[in-house]
C-alpha cells in the first residue's frame, strides 16, 4: 500500500482554485495522515512476551493502529487508536489488555 | 434523417434516452413519470440498449445509485415526480456538491398536500437551491430536444453538475403531440462519449469522492460550486446555439415572444406558455399591445437576459405555478423582480400564482391578467401578489 500525499499542496490556507474539484481526495492509502487518535476511550497495552503473532487481532481493528511487518505484528499505532477494545477479545492469548481512557489534548 | 412522429412527452424523453443508452438508469415509479422507466424496461428487454437499469426501492435510493453510478465515472440518469423528487432532496445536493454530471427527466407534478398527482412546479422548486442546472420544457419537442443537450451540458469540464429537464406532468408527459425525432446515429454524435477526468474505477489513479469537509474547507468547496454554476450560462448558450445550428430548432436561456413594441407582457415557464402565446395572439389582433416571455432556464437563473428581454415594458405579470409561502408571491416573483432591480426599473409587476395541482390555465385567464396589467399601467391600483383561477 502506497501512503503518497498527493494531496500536499493543498493547504488550509489555499484558496478555492487551489483545491481539488469538489473535495475529491486523490491517491490511495491517505487516511493514515489524518490522525485520529488524540482521544481514545480506553488504552490498549500489547504484552509482547504474551504474543504468539497469529495475527488475529490486526484485520479486526476498525483503522491502521496495529501495523504488520514482515508477518509480524508490531506496538500500537496511537495516532489512530480509539480505543475500541476489539483487538483484545480477538486475542485468544490475553496478550492486549485495556487501560485508562486519553482525552483530547492529553497526547 | 430526423422523423416526425406522434408522441407523448414521457415517449419522447424516453426516446431520447433510448438514443442517448446512458450507462447507468437507477429510478423508481412514481406518476406522472412512471412511464420513463417503464419505456427504459422495454427498451432494456428486447436489447434496444446496453444501460445497467437498476430498479431500486425508494427515489432516496434512485438519486444514491446515479451517484456512486456517476461517480464510478458511468453516464447516470433518472427519472421522477413530485413525492420522489421530494424523497431525493439531501442526495440532490450531494450529487450537485460532488459534481457529479447526472441527469434526471423530471416530470413536475405537486407536491402534497391536499394529495394530487397533476402538474405544477412545488416539486422542482422546492429542489432550486439544490445545485442542479433546471431547464423547463414548454411542450413534448422541448423536452426531447432539452434532453439531448443536456448530458454536453452537464458533463462539460467548466461545468461538471446534474441536470433536471422538467416538463408539466400530464399535460406535457401524457398530451401525444406531433414531435420531430432525430436519428439515433445524429443523436449519438451530438451527445458524444463521457470521458470524465476523474472517476473511481480508475485503476491508475485512486480517488475518493464525497469526504467529509471541515469548516476550514467547506466554503472554498460551496464557492467551486458557484463558479461552475456561473459558467453553465455561456456553456447552456454554446450548447443550445450548436443545437439549433443542426436541427434548426432554436434555443436560448428564453424565448421572447411578439416583444417588439410589448407594453404589457407575462413572464411564464413549461407548458402554460404555449396557451399564454395564443393568448397574445389574441390580444395582439385587437391591438393590445401584449407580448410573452418564456424562461427556459432556472438555474442558472439568466438575471441580464431576463432584465434586458423585460426592459422598456410598463407592466408585467410574473407567472408562478407554485406558490413560495413567503405571502408575498411564488420564486419566479422574487427572482425576476430582483433580475430587474437597478436594471429595468419602473415596470409595475404582479406575481400569479397559477394552475397549483393540474388546474387549467385558460387563455381567458391570460386575457383577464392582461386586463388587470393594463389596468395598473394606466395608474390603477394592483396587489402584489394574487392568485389567478382561484374560486373566490
Amino acid at each position: 500500500m502506497s501512503t503518497r500525499n498527493l494531496m500536499e499542496n493543498m493547504t488550509e490556507s489555499s484558496g478555492w482554485r487551489d483545491l481539488s474539484p469538489a473535495a475529491q481526495v486523490f491517491g490511495e492509502g491517505n487516511s493514515v495522515f489524518f490522525n485520529t487518535g488524540d482521544w481514545r476511550s480506553e488504552t490498549p497495552a500489547w504484552k509482547r512476551d504474551q504474543c504468539r503473532q497469529c495475527l488475529l487481532c490486526f484485520p479486526v481493528c476498525p483503522d491502521s493502529s496495529i501495523p504488520v511487518q514482515g508477518g509480524k505484528r508490531g506496538d500500537f499505532d496511537f495516532g489512530h487508536c480509539k480505543g475500541c477494545g476489539i483487538c483484545a477479545k480477538a486475542c485468544p492469548f490475553g496478550a492486549i489488555s485495556m487501560g485508562a481512557a486519553v482525552k483530547g489534548g492529553d497526547r | 434523417m430526423s422523423k416526425r412522429d406522434r408522441l407523448s412527452g414521457n415517449e419522447a424523453v424516453a426516446t431520447a434516452i433510448r438514443q442517448i443508452d446512458p450507462d447507468v438508469i437507477a429510478a423508481f415509479p412514481i406518476t406522472p413519470s412512471t412511464e420513463i422507466p417503464q419505456y427504459i424496461s422495454s427498451f432494456k428487454a428486447e436489447g434496444l440498449i446496453g444501460t445497467e437499469f437498476v430498479t431500486v426501492e425508494s427515489e432516496h435510493s434512485a438519486m444514491s445509485a446515479c451517484i456512486g453510478a456517476s461517480a464510478a465515472g458511468a453516464r447516470a440518469m433518472t427519472a421522477t415526480s413530485s413525492a420522489g423528487m421530494a424523497l431525493m432532496y439531501e442526495l440532490l445536493y450531494v450529487a450537485a456538491s460532488d459534481r457529479l454530471p447526472i441527469v434526471m427527466a423530471a416530470v413536475n407534478r405537486a407536491l402534497s398536500g391536499p394529495i394530487n398527482i397533476n402538474a405544477d412546479h412545488s416539486d422542482s422548486m422546492g429542489a432550486r437551491d439544490s445545485g442542479w442546472i433546471q431547464i423547463y420544457s414548454e411542450n413534448a419537442q422541448e423536452a426531447y430536444d432539452n434532453m439531448l443537450m443536456a448530458h454536453r451540458i452537464a458533463e462539460h469540464p467548466d461545468v461538471m453538475l446534474p441536470v433536471m429537464i422538467c416538463q408539466d406532468g400530464f399535460i406535457t408527459s401524457h398530451a401525444v403531440e406531433n414531435v420531430v425525432i432525430e436519428d439515433d446515429s445524429f443523436v449519438k454524435g451530438f451527445v458524444g462519449e463521457y470521458r470524465p477526468e476523474k472517476y473511481l474505477l480508475n485503476p491508475d489513479e485512486p480517488l475518493g469522492v464525497g469526504p467529509y469537509s471541515v469548516s476550514i474547507f467547506y466554503m472554498e468547496i460551496k464557492r467551486q460550486q458557484f463558479e461552475a454554476m456561473s459558467k453553465a450560462r455561456a456553456v447552456i448558450a454554446q450548447v443550445s446555439a450548436d443545437f439549433t445550428a443542426q436541427t434548426g430548432r432554436e434555443y436560448g436561456m428564453l424565448e421572447k415572444y411578439r416583444m417588439d413594441g410589448a407594453e404589457l407582457a407575462i413572464l411564464i415557464m413549461s407548458s402554460a406558455a404555449g396557451t399564454g402565446k395564443d393568448a397574445v395572439d389574441i390580444l395582439r389582433a385587437k391591438g393590445v399591445k401584449a407580448g410573452l416571455v418564456k424562461l427556459r432556464v432556472f438555474r442558472p437563473f439568466p438575471a441580464e437576459d431576463v432584465a434586458e428581454a423585460l426592459g422598456g415594458l410598463k407592466a408585467l405579470g410574473i407567472m408562478d405555478r407554485s406558490d413560495g409561502f413567503s405571502a408575498c408571491g411564488g420564486p419566479l416573483g422574487a427572482e425576476v423582480r430582483a433580475a430587474l432591480y437597478g436594471k429595468a426599473d419602473g415596470i409595475r409587476t404582479i406575481n400569479y400564482i397559477y394552475g397549483l395541482g393540474g388546474r387549467d390555465m385558460r387563455t381567458e385567464d391570460f386575457e383577464h391578467i392582461f386586463g388587470e396589467l393594463a389596468a395598473m399601467r394606466d395608474g390603477g391600483e394592483a396587489p402584489d401578489c394574487r392568485y389567478q383561477g382561484v374560486r373566490e
